[in-house]
């Protein structure tokens, strides 16, 4: 069964239409980039697998659960997945160690001492260590998004949605946060990332995912799509991101 | 370890000198143009008070020593009426303040009464003067039962609360909508309820945004709960104006205007030390 599986998702936003029936599945260890340009509906899919956005058509299956369902308790459905957002939206007024912590203690009722030693131990693996203590804008930008990684991952979600999450990080500091996905791909994490970075993508995924108008255009492994593109589009979107 | 080394090796170059000296010297003299500045002003404004032709009455009728010391106690036993009156609207005016912004801030068609009625309520309270809602719940409540006692500081008490209140609401109001949507956004992705996101995420951010504006009501309310004499209450002010009545004097009224300000000069240094505090632990702040 996949983690998630996407059927026909519309969403419009007024007279815009953003995603135009998207068909998508995630398997469990699998890692699914979605790679496009701008305003093709990247982060607008991410934001309906997490119910942020609702869908005006189609179904989406977390686990074989219909998450669409009108009456589905969207708090539970989301404390299943675990998103890192551009901006890494960590909460300024709460210290390193309680941003980690808070859904663990919050929505999953786990003791705060276990939270507490299951984050240490991950800050420490992940080289944050130090910085348990401190809060976040003391941090770097790079240092920030790994706290925003552990925090998404303290729980053990399902699935993780990594939604362009090098894209607001000066250059210096895209490798210590790619490589802290590289772990956890290792660790066999199922996760469905958006991203401009295409040698990244190409490294760590096991499928890519071309967007384009709002539908997926062309599916297949990194060797398929950026080694022997099929369709135009693809083509055209590859030559200018790699030449720029 | 190295870089700790590097630093205490550093010694600050003649440039850097040259320029600490000239700072030094620059802030010297703005000191002394604003000390002078200040003195000169103060002078002249001295002066042109005490060379009016009344000051001789007005120092009798304003200033008088004697009457001073006859009204202080009684002044301050007031104000001790007016420091309860204070605690108690103030717990009352930050639960219901709360309350009323976060019912402000539900969204939907669902919470449409809801949001209606606190609407209504903000709009009416910071519309109506002070007085007018002291008068209103003063003696119509009362009235409604010319059975019962109410004592009229928990009158007074009500009053000023359902006012404050009001205000209070709007500025806690501002400080939630100016949290960044995306702090609303990451905290229900973890999966915390919408009250839980308020509580635990919106909230505690907005007060830090908002805590000049509630510093500056409650210092307004420090002094508007001196307000409730008109109710009968003996609070500094009613003691004031009794004893003034049996002095033909109006020092007692001096008395209590200081004892007012002395009475909210804590508050707003309190509030600026916690703000500074704020400041230095959330964000690396320049020197602008």
């Amino acid at each position: 069964m996949s983690v998630l599986e996407l059927d026909n998702v519309h969403k419009l936003f007024g007279d815009n239409h953003v995603l135009r029936g998207v068909d998508l599945t995630v398997d469990e260890h699998e890692v699914v980039v979605v790679i496009g340009a701008s305003g093709s509906g990247k982060s607008t899919l991410m934001r309906t697998i997490n119910l942020i956005e609702r869908v005006d058509d189609g179904r989406i299956l977390l686990s074989g659960d219909d998450i669409t369902e009108p009456t589905v308790d969207v708090d539970k459905v989301r404390a299943r997945i675990g998103v890192v957002f551009q901006h890494f939206n960590l909460f300024p007024h709460m210290r390193v160690i309680d941003n980690v912590t808070l859904a663990a203690r919050k929505v999953h009722g786990t003791d705060a001492d276990v939270a507490r030693d299951r984050a240490i131990g991950l800050l420490d693996k992940f080289g944050l260590g130090e910085k348990v203590d401190d809060y976040p804008d003391r941090l770097s930008g790079g240092q920030q998004q790994r706290v925003a990684i552990v925090r998404a991952i303290l729980t053990d979600p399902e699935l993780l949605l990594l939604d362009e999450i090098t894209s607001a990080l000066d250059p210096m500091l895209v490798g210590e946060v790619l490589d802290l996905v590289r772990d956890l791909k290792a660790q066999g994490s199922t996760m469905l990332m958006a991203t401009h970075e295409m040698s990244f993508a190409a490294s760590v995924a096991d499928r890519i995912v071309f967007m384009h108008a709002g539908r997926p255009l062309e599916v297949g492994t990194p060797d398929q799509i950026f080694g022997d593109p099929q369709q135009p589009e693809t083509r055209e979107f590859l030559a200018r991101i790699t030449h720029r | 370890m190295t870089e700790r080394a590097a630093v205490e090796a550093w010694e600050p170059s003649s440039l850097e000198l040259e320029r600490r000296l000239a700072r030094k010297r620059a802030s010297r003299r703005s000191v002394l143009i604003a000390l002078f500045s200040t003195v000169a002003f103060a002078a002249l404004a001295w002066w042109a008070i005490v060379s009016s032709p009344g000051w001789e009455g007005v120092q009798q009728q304003f200033f008088s020593p004697e009457v001073a010391r006859k009204a202080f106690p009684k002044v301050l036993e007031g104000l001790w009426l007016n420091i309860r009156v204070l605690f108690f609207a103030t717990i009352v005016v930050a639960v219901l303040g709360t309350l009323l912004a976060v019912m402000r801030s539900l969204r939907g068609p669902v919470w449409f009464p809801v949001r209606a009625l606190a609407t209504g309520y903000t709009d009416l309270f910071r519309g109506l003067p002070v007085l007018i809602v002291l008068y209103l719940v003063g003696f119509g409540i009362p009235a409604l039962n010319p059975e019962s006692r109410i004592s009229v500081a928990v009158l007074g008490t009500v009053g000023i609360s359902l006012c404050y209140s009001a205000y209070v609401a709007e500025v806690l109001r501002a400080g939630m909508e100016a949290v960044h949507p995306s702090q609303r956004i990451a905290a229900r992705s973890l999966g915390l309820s919408h009250a839980q996101t308020l509580r635990l995420v919106v909230i505690p951010q907005a007060l830090r945004k908002v805590v000049p504006a509630l510093m500056n009501d409650f210092v307004s309310m420090q002094k508007d709960v001196g307000l409730i004499s008109v109710l009968g209450a003996v609070d500094a002010v009613r003691a004031a104006q009794i004893v003034t009545a049996q002095t033909y004097n109006f020092t007692p009224y001096v008395v209590a205007g200081l004892l007012f300000v002395a009475l909210s000069f804590p508050m707003i240094r309190l509030t600026d030390a916690v703000q500074a505090r704020m400041a230095r632990r959330e964000q690396i702040g320049g020197t602008v």
